[in-house]
């Protein structure tokens, strides 16, 4: 049991890393990955947020939509779910811990839009996951987003100082990295589980 | 011009959501394995987006200002279910191949974006225009890309053997890494042309804060988002 957990985990973060081969939460890796220190704060809260949502989307599709045959409303049920968890933990930390509502504030609402939360939802729902394996999926999800933006925060403020060629500044020449960043990940699909 | 022709205009060339405003990037860089999934896709987006565009403006007077994102969600995510369950029916092919990126249009940067810069402002058949616009901006520009993976990287297009047997196909054009190669070099070809023609406006792309995208990145001037 124990050992298929880890199993998740690594094939979550690390094989099928959720940006470099899934494509989920493209905009916020390319967007919010100008500085290290930031984009720390946006992958500690977006851990925080994927393994809450992936746990109650679980409990609400296995208690409530599977049981009233309301399967294909998984959609709707769940992008709401998301929103309102959103809108409940920054409540929440804006009252118990001022000081990481702080650092996480801004990037909540951007959460509620970011397709990686959904998309772990409805993969785990694919995938048949229980409970706990739904909340470890979820984890090594995030964590897997927050290695690859952590990342690429680190290379874009090194190529801050390089001189680009001009029609490659700006977006190109981030996506050239995540390029090169995807290649160096396909080494882990040769990981045999 | 007239208006709405200028509408059409807008979301194909000047603000196309996929190489100028970089919206909706998720499904851009999964689903254009090939040109058919990429029209695949397009259309379907373009399918929720003119009729989310339309509702939204029809309804923009009895939304209250407080809990518009909700609502906007709520109707995107419906028009998507329907789109998914259109498409799991009659294109089973298409349903397989772009999976969960089907009811991940929900949460594309487009459909919010426009709904809250645009559609929640005019009348219904600007708004209607404007997603059409939109939608045939971003299906061209999936499509091409598509087009161009698939042709580097299995020496097809639409599903026909285009390039001659003495070709080898680049395999890294239809897995991951190709698709943010392409993309990167579509809008350095795109930012070059830019330069020619003196505009300095290189494609910035936004900081994920969908609603307040535009052309210029992120401009956060609205207040707050209240919900």
């Amino acid at each position: 049991m124990s050992t298929s957990l880890i199993l998740i985990i690594i094939t979550t973060a690390l094989v099928n890393n959720v940006v470099l081969s899934q494509f989920l939460g493209i905009c916020s890796f390319l967007g919010v990955s100008k500085q290290i220190k930031t984009s720390i704060s946006l992958g500690v809260a977006v851990i925080f947020v994927i393994t809450i949502a992936s746990g109650v989307a679980n409990l609400l599709y296995d208690f409530l939509l599977a049981p009233l045959h309301l399967e294909y409303l998984e959609t709707i049920v769940f992008i709401l779910v998301i929103a309102c968890l959103v809108q409940i933990v920054e409540m929440f930390l804006k009252k118990s811990s001022p000081a990481i509502y702080k650092a996480l504030g801004i990037y909540l609402p951007l959460i509620t839009t970011n397709c990686a939360v959904l998309g772990v939802a409805l993969t785990n729902v694919q995938n048949e996951y229980n409970f706990i394996q739904s909340i470890v999926a979820g984890l090594g999800t995030a964590i897997g987003y927050t290695i690859a933006i952590v990342l690429l925060a680190g290379i874009r403020e090194r190529i801050d100082e390089a001189s680009v060629p001009l029609p490659f500044r700006g977006a190109p020449v981030v996506l050239l990295t995540a390029a090169l960043m995807s290649i160096a990940f396909m080494g882990f699909s040769g990981l045999s589980l | 011009m007239n208006k709405y022709v200028e509408r059409l205009y807008n979301g194909i060339v000047k603000e196309n959501p996929c190489t100028v405003l970089m919206l909706g990037m998720c499904p851009t860089l999964a689903v254009t394995t090939s040109a058919i999934n990429g029209l695949g896709m397009g259309l379907s987006t373009l399918a929720v987006l003119i009729f989310s565009n339309l509702i939204i403006s029809l309804m923009r007077k009895i939304i209250p200002d407080q809990v518009r994102l909700p609502a906007y969600i709520v109707i995107v995510a419906s028009l998507v279910t329907v789109v998914d369950l259109l498409l799991q029916a009659y294109v089973p092919s298409l349903y397989a191949a772009l999976g969960i990126y089907i009811p991940l249009i929900v949460v594309n940067c487009i459909i919010l974006g426009r709904a809250e810069a645009y559609a929640n402002k005019v009348g219904p058949g600007l708004a209607f225009f404007d997603g059409l616009g939109m939608g045939l901006g971003f299906t061209i520009a999936l499509t091409i890309i598509g087009l161009v993976r698939e042709l580097l990287g299995n020496g097809t297009a639409f599903n026909a053997a285009v390039l001659p047997e003495s070709f080898t196909p680049i395999a890294i054009f239809v897995k991951a890494p190709g698709a943010f190669l392409v993309i990167g070099f579509m809008i350095a070809i795109l930012n070059a042309f830019h330069i020619k023609n003196n505009a300095n406006d290189l494609v910035q792309g936004c900081d994920g804060c969908c609603s307040h995208c535009s052309k210029t990145g992120c401009h956060n001037d609205k207040k707050e988002e209240a919900k």
